[in-house]
């Protein structure tokens, strides 16, 4: 069913009882070309762009909640592509380009909001060092613009300006970057993808892989066993779990973070802001809740909640760079669990055992990746060649040492 | 205005409650001054005015009224108090009523009672669940330009000021035995019995009047009322000195090992605050929890069930018994439980017209009332009256008059805090409810009808049961005490959700406006896993997170999908139980105090001397000290540098940090920490150290000085000065134990200050007593114990960061102010300056050391020229890693000096590198400028940085760009040693 | 959280710095003919399971121990806890 001002008009005149199941719910077939297991964004944004872009249509995605339950539902919705690093930037770039063109490409509006993301600054090395990530977005064909006190200050008045332990010395802006309504980036990737005659198959949980002489040709599930010629996991938050059924170790851990949502409010933050002396960051949903968050917590965690100490911080930073927020309440705090990789980094890459790829690692930035993500794991699935702008998010690199490290914090995952 | 016309304007008020009428309270709702009484919520006060419109819905904005008496209420928020001071979304029934109030109703243009918005209740059909996902996307570039800047301005409700809050806010930690939460009858006599029995007690209760459901019915308790009862209670709590009674106070989250998050409102009654802190944040650690919180009313939806007017039974039941307040003067019930009825009887005690019952359940009536027509198995089907209920039409055609109607669709237990540790909480047919699941959260036991006990016996016994096995945990023996013998019936709710032969939408979640037709839509649409139920339809997720709405939506979901409400299962709660202001979690860390800031022993002697300060991490430094005349930054700094180089300069380093190191395996346990070696270092030397993380990565440098055989002191940057030396702990306490070696940090121990220049050799020589300075005795790299000024004890080190001779010397802090003096004072005949931090990177840069923007993390010891100082007879931190085939390839970054070829181009940091005239992209970059600075020893600007292959590349000419600046320089590539590159300055 | 310091009882854990997985007190032989490998796969294959985890804690605004915390990481509840140091000798790790 296509979606359009015309359709809403036609069933908002005969009272809404014509609309149809978004994705369908089909029984499990015994094989598949291939088997995503995860449905979350990337999982799903994999299956549409396998069917789209390669016409491998003899896909299922295997979910074990329902579609959209991990974190894809449970982040805080922004996109970016304002990374340091060779091995990283060209991929978010892509990946923006991509959410550029997302609604028109599966037909639902995800919100893809462009109302610019700012980095605040607070010292000359900071600046030194945002203007040599923005030189590297620019030579990436990404936007970036360095702005100056002044600059800060005329787009965000409500800044501290006047009483700040760490001043506002300018910031890095990206006028691309912003927010995309998150559930609704499954949901469009479900139903992109199930319009091909990709199966989704909801309450699905992978229970163990099926090897055959060293090659992984299929997978259990609480719905019964399915052969499959590839096996895509894409599972972040519970890839070390899921890939130990295949007696893989990986290089990540899981955290957890939390985030934040406020009362709605009427709008008064344009864009994404960060600040740059502490963890915090914010948006503000086009509901107007003001959607905020800062680091993990710091321990391993598979509870999907947090604890005080963070809370506090966060809120103690957004306080010190926006006082004016002091008076909106906080409604709701939730957690989400983190692949946090070694250096910072995702893996886009096959494994040691045939016919079993791996997509993780994503740390807390798996969100605006989504697009990108399922791009060059269905072009690794389709052509068993890593996508050029994914050609560093290898699974062995810290044998070989060819780490993507942004943040310099070395194999320390809560640090990055 | 007197308190006779006070009351005569109150049309609704009516005989009793709890409210103070001798003590009137002025306040302003939309620019309407009205009156009210102490005990009065801005609610109550509001209806006992007859204000039944107060305010418009989220979407539609539907005219909406009060329908609640509690946190649950989804419609009647407010903007509350004015200016800076606003708080928008405002709950009017907890607000407590003081003089001077003043609100005002949200989200709508033009009045309240003519908002033009309301056009959006016409286009409702169009409006539906999701609809936004279908719409909006062509043309693509109308998004963010025409689109989505409507739906924002129409979106959210209240507004903040723009303004800094002003008030304060606490924050403050309670340990306690046991934490009681809610204080109605189940919280009272848990925390008694517990108090009784010498349990340190916390009883915290979110209203400002203890007793819960006790004040907002008839009960009895051993014949007293209810409300008495409690009173008598409350004394007796607050005279143990073993229990502290916190009302005001709302327990919000539960976490992990007993630690709950508490928010007491100090000053929120007050028309001011006077500098008193508004909020307090409390942390509670507690052994064991009483979650003794009461139940929920929930509504049932039917056709135009959300009029102002249409409330829950049991508040109308607390407005009339508690506040004295009738919400209306014809006033119908719609129940499916006993409930409701009880609702009409109160009424009709209090000689208040009841108009009819109607009872969805096909039975007898539990109860005759008098002049009450009581209509079994029946049900609304609509209700009329544009901004208030003027009539209610049953699905029999039936109709009545009603200003009010009462709706009990039964109670739901507040179960919210056994779920924020991921409890799930499982369904009870007999009341038609969730309540608590196994999994609660450690030490948490649940009382009362947070149980899903919701008679007032069966709260009592449950609380007897639960405080008695707290205290057995505890080793505390319990109080004998009999219960009270109470007055009370059972609830009998056969559970009915939704009138399916409704006229109009049936509301499910009021604030966001989700209706019956919402939650078809998403079940047509195939989105009926409870998650996605919420997410789409956005159902719970107003500012009352559905506490009235959840279990509501979900029955109906559940009947759509044919599956039972467990089947459906249910939406996980999360923490704040109810919103809790930003400002009060950061309490007083914000502004200047946000993170404490550390001041060097020189801080008041530089700012005597006008110096501009800057943050390097928790410190504040010296950054130039400005000079009479010196109208640019560049100047002081120019003349520090050049003044220095010339004669002699200080600087405070001793934000640097010191780790002290001693024991007989020192020696050793610095071999394995650093990349060099250090126990082959002679006593009375300093010697440059590499460490490396395990990874192979550059981790800190700095220097260390073996001042006894087994005594090291070791500097580390400034900004790595907590993390090596928690690392070097890990490394002896985790790695090598059996070490004979002990680490303190001496950072604050000591005040360090550089001494510069061709003349610190002499500055110093008049300050040290009876030790030869000159280069035989104590040469480049030396270091001594020694004392200053007539017998204070120092230390000395002759190394130089500037390149020039130099030392640096400490003295224990407390001298540190007195000795920069005496440096000074000293150094007059030479003319010495004190230089601030710019100059000093000045002079690194100069020298091509690297620094902070050098040592980034990712840089390897080959990246910096030091590749050879990884010694490989030795085991190390890092040693093997640092061997990884992508750590040493030819074509890695090494770290070069840059100078423009037109000398009067200034160079920018954070360029890149591109070979001349090749395209400004990725494939092309070579690397970047990491720091520059104009150096005023060479006339010209000078920047090191990372280039491919930098070692062999000297003289070649390379573009340096910067399209974020606009900037693009040829640049040469040179040694990054500019000044004196042999070291000739520093040995003399 | 609350971590039941050896010496010192009942800590809130904000007074910590977690490091991760308490196989990092292993440290692997630089002479042996696999370390290449070893140390590769001490620092970056660590042990991530859903359930109980041995784990690394220093007490930085406290006595500067280093604590190994025995803690489920589905429901945060910690087993034990125990010196850094008295576990590392008890694994061998000698001068």
């Amino acid at each position: 069913m296509r979606y359009s001002a015309l359709k809403i008009l036609k069933e908002g005149l005969s009272g809404n009882k014509g609309w149809k199941p978004a994705w369908r719910e089909p029984e499990p077939k015994t094989e598949y070309d291939v088997v995503i297991v995860g449905g979350g964004g990337h999982g799903l944004a994999t299956a549409h762009y396998l069917a789209k872009e390669h016409n491998i249509t003899n896909v299922a995605v295997l979910e074990k909640g329902w579609v959209g339950s991990g974190n894809v539902g449970r982040n805080t919705t922004i996109v970016r592509s304002n990374y340091l690093l060779p091995g990283n930037q060209p991929f978010y770039e892509l990946s923006m380009k991509l959410w550029e063109g997302l609604e028109q490409d599966f037909n639902y509006n995800a919100m893809v909001s462009q109302r610019g993301v700012l980095n605040l600054c607070h010292s000359d090395a900071q600046r030194d060092a945002y203007i040599r990530r923005g030189n590297g977005m620019r030579m990436s064909g990404a936007d970036a613009v360095l702005l100056d006190e002044a600059g800060v200050k005329e787009m965000c008045p409500f800044l501290n300006f006047d009483n700040a332990r760490f001043p506002i010395k300018g910031g890095l802006w990206q006028p691309r970057g912003g927010t995309v309504r998150h559930d609704a980036v499954a949901w469009g990737y479900a139903r992109g993808a199930d319009s091909r005659g990709v199966d989704i198959l909801q309450q699905c949980e992978v229970t163990g892989f099926q090897m055959d002489n060293g090659t992984c040709v299929g997978v259990y599930t609480s719905r019964g066993s399915i052969k499959a010629k590839k096996v895509a996991v894409c599972v972040a938050g519970s890839s070390s779990r899921v890939m130990e059924k295949a007696g893989l170790r990986l290089p990540i851990e899981s955290h957890v973070l939390q985030a934040f949502v406020s009362e709605g409010l009427k709008p008064v933050i344009p864009g994404v802001v960060t600040f740059g002396a502490g963890h915090f960051y914010i948006s503000q949903s086009d509901k107007g809740g003001l959607v905020f968050g800062g680091d993990i917590d710091g321990y391993n965690s598979y509870a999907q909640r947090g604890n005080l100490p963070v809370v506090e911080d966060v809120c103690e930073g957004g306080m010190a760079v926006m006082p004016m927020i002091g008076r909106a309440r906080l409604l709701r705090m939730w957690g989400g669990i983190m692949d946090m990789s070694m250096d910072g980094s995702p893996f886009i890459d096959k494994t040691d055992v045939p016919g079993l790829y791996f997509n993780g690692g994503w740390c807390y930035g798996g969100f605006k990746a989504t697009p990108a993500s399922g791009w060059c794991y269905a072009h690794l699935l389709a052509t068993d060649t890593p996508h050029e702008v994914a050609t560093a998010m290898r699974l062995d690199r810290f044998m070989t040492g060819r780490m993507i490290d942004e943040k310099g914090m070395g194999a320390q995952p809560n640090l990055h | 205005m007197s308190t006779e016309q006070s009351q005569r304007s109150q049309r609704n008020r009516v005989d009793g409650g709890l409210i103070d009428r001798s003590d009137t309270r002025t306040f302003e709702f939309n620019n309407k001054l009205l009156t009210g009484f102490a005990g009065d919520t801005l609610a109550s006060a509001l209806l006992a005015n007859g204000q039944r419109l107060v305010g418009r819905s989220f979407k539609y904005h539907r005219p909406r009224g009060i329908v609640s008496a509690g946190v649950e209420e989804a419609n009647a928020l407010v903007e509350l108090r004015s200016g800076n001071l606003t708080e928008p979304n405002t709950r009017a029934t907890v607000t407590e009523l003081f003089d001077g109030l003043v609100a005002k109703s949200q989200n709508h243009k033009g009045p309240l009672a003519f908002d033009v918005m309301a056009v959006n209740d016409a286009l409702a059909p169009f409006l539906s669940a999701g609809f936004y996902y279908k719409t909006f996307m062509w043309p693509k570039a109308f998004w963010e330009k025409l689109y989505e800047p409507v739906i924002r301005a129409a979106a959210g409700l209240g507004s903040l000021s723009g303004e800094e809050d002003p008030d304060v806010y606490d924050k403050g930690f309670i340990h306690c035995d046991v934490l009681v939460v809610g204080g109605g009858p189940a919280g009272l006599w848990s925390a008694l019995m517990a108090g009784r029995a010498g349990a340190r007690v916390v009883l915290a209760d979110e209203d400002f009047q203890l007793g819960g459901r006790l004040n907002a019915e008839t009960h009895t308790l051993n014949d007293q009322s209810g409300a008495s009862w409690a009173q008598q209670l409350i004394a007796e709590l607050e005279s143990l000195p073993n229990v502290r009674v916190m009302p005001r106070t709302t327990v919000y989250g539960a976490f992990d090992h007993g630690v709950y998050g508490a928010l007491e409102r100090k000053t929120d009654h007050l028309r001011l605050s006077e500098g008193k802190p508004r909020q307090v944040l409390w942390r509670v650690y507690t052994k064991r929890t009483v979650l003794a919180s009461g139940a929920t009313e929930r509504s049932i939806a039917f056709g135009n069930n959300d009029r102002p007017g249409v409330m829950l039974a049991g508040a109308v039941r607390t407005y009339l018994n508690r506040f004295a307040v009738t919400p209306g003067q014809h006033v119908a019930v719609f129940t499916n439980n006993n409930d409701g009825w009880q609702t009409a009887k109160d009424l009709v005690n209090k000689n208040i017209n009841v108009t009819a019952v109607i009872d969805s359940r096909d039975t007898d009536a539990p109860f005759e009332l008098n002049g009450v027509q009581a209509c079994m198995g029946a049900q609304v089907a609509s209700t009329s009256g544009r901004l208030g209920l003027k009539r209610i039409t049953l699905t029999s055609g039936k109709s009545f008059e009603a200003d009010c109607l009462a709706v009990s669709g039964g109670w739901s237990p507040n179960v919210h805090l056994t779920c924020h540790q991921r409890g799930r909480p499982v369904w009870n047919d007999t009341i038609a409810a969730f309540v608590p699941g196994a999994d609660l959260p450690s030490g948490m036991l649940v009382a009362g009808a947070a149980n899903g006990e919701l008679s007032l016996s069966d709260a009592l016994r449950s609380a007897q049961r639960v405080v008695n096995e707290v205290l057995n945990d505890l080793g505390l023996s319990a109080p004998a005490e009999a219960l009270p013998t109470t007055s009370d019936s059972t609830v009998d709710i056969t559970a009915f959700w939704h009138v399916k032969e409704s006229k109009g939408r049936a509301w499910v979640d009021w604030q966001n406006d989700v209706t019956t037709k919402d939650v078809a839509q998403a079940h047509l649409e195939g989105f009926h896993a409870v998650e996605h139920l919420k997410r789409y339809t956005t159902l719970g997720m107003a500012t009352d997170q559905g506490k009235t709405a959840n279990v509501l939506g979900l029955a109906i979901m559940a009947e759509y999908s044919g599956k039972s409400i467990p089947e459906t299962g249910t939406t996980i709660f999360r923490p704040p139980y109810t919103p809790v202001p930003i400002a009060a979690f950061a309490g007083r860390s914000r502004g200047k105090n946000f993170r404490p800031t550390r001041l060097t022993p020189s801080h008041d002697w530089a700012t005597e001397l006008g110096a501009q300060f800057v943050e390097v991490g928790p410190w504040l430094r010296a950054q130039w000290f400005p000079r009479a005349g010196e109208s640019h930054w560049r100047e002081s700094v120019d003349r520090e540098v050049l003044q220095t180089r010339a004669s002699v300069g200080i600087c405070d380093v001793t934000t640097l940090g010191k780790i002290d190191i001693q024991g007989a395996d020192a020696g050793v346990f610095l071999d394995r920490v650093y990349a060099n070696t250090f126990s082959s270092l002679a006593v009375g030397k300093v010697r440059y150290g590499l460490m490396l993380r395990e990874d192979g990565i550059a981790m800190d440098d700095g220097t260390t000085a073996r001042l006894g055989e087994h005594h090291y002191v070791m500097t580390t940057t400034t900004a790595n000065a907590v993390s090596v030396f928690r690392h070097m702990e890990f490394c002896r306490q985790c790695l090598w134990p059996n070490l004979d070696v002990h680490l303190i940090s001496a950072t604050d121990q000591w005040a360090q200050y550089a001494v510069a220049g061709p003349n610190s050799r002499s500055l110093l020589q008049k300050i040290v007593d009876d030790i030869d300075l000159s280069n035989e005795a104590f040469a480049f790299m030396a270091c001594a114990e020694i004392t200053v000024c007539g017998g204070t004890p120092a230390r000395l080190f002759r190394i130089s960061f500037s390149g020039e001779l130099a030392y640096e010397i400490a003295v224990p802090t407390r001298y540190g102010d007195s000795m920069i003096r005496e440096l000074m004072q000293a150094g007059e005949e030479f003319d010495v300056v004190p230089y601030g931090t710019e100059a000093l990177g000045v002079m690194r840069i100069e020298k091509g050391h690297a620094a902070g923007n050098e040592l980034i993390g990712t840089t390897t010891a080959a990246n910096i020229g030091l590749g050879r100082m990884v010694s490989k007879k030795k085991d190390s931190i890092g040693n093997v890693l640092s061997e990884r085939e992508g750590l040493n390839s030819e074509s890695d970054n090494r770290l070069v000096g840059f100078i423009p070829v037109d000398k009067s181009r200034e160079l920018q940091a954070g360029s890149h590198f591109v070979q001349t005239g090749h395209a400004v992209v990725t494939e092309n970059d070579q690397g970047w400028m990491s720091s520059v600075c104009y150096s005023p020893t060479l006339g010209h600007s000078i920047g090191i940085g990372y280039l491919q292959r930098g070692q062999d590349r000297m003289g070649e000419v390379l573009d340096a760009v910067s399209p974020l600046t606009d900037s693009s320089v040829a640049v040469e590539v040179v040694s990054p040693h500019f000044v004196d590159p042999e070291g000739e300055r520093l040995r003399g | 959280m609350m971590i039941n310091h050896p010496l010192l009882g009942l800590r809130d854990a904000a007074e910590f710095v977690y490091l991760g997985d308490a196989s990092l007190i292993n440290r692997p032989d630089r002479d042996a003919p696999d370390a290449a490998a070893a140390f590769y796969e001490y620092l970056h294959l660590r042990d991530n399971p859903a359930g109980t985890h041995r784990e690394l804690w220093y007490h930085e605004q406290g006595d500067r121990s280093w604590l190994v915390v025995t803690r489920n990481t589905l429901t945060h509840d910690i087993e034990s806890v125990e010196l850094a140091s008295d576990v590392a000798r008890q694994q061998g790790r000698d001068v």
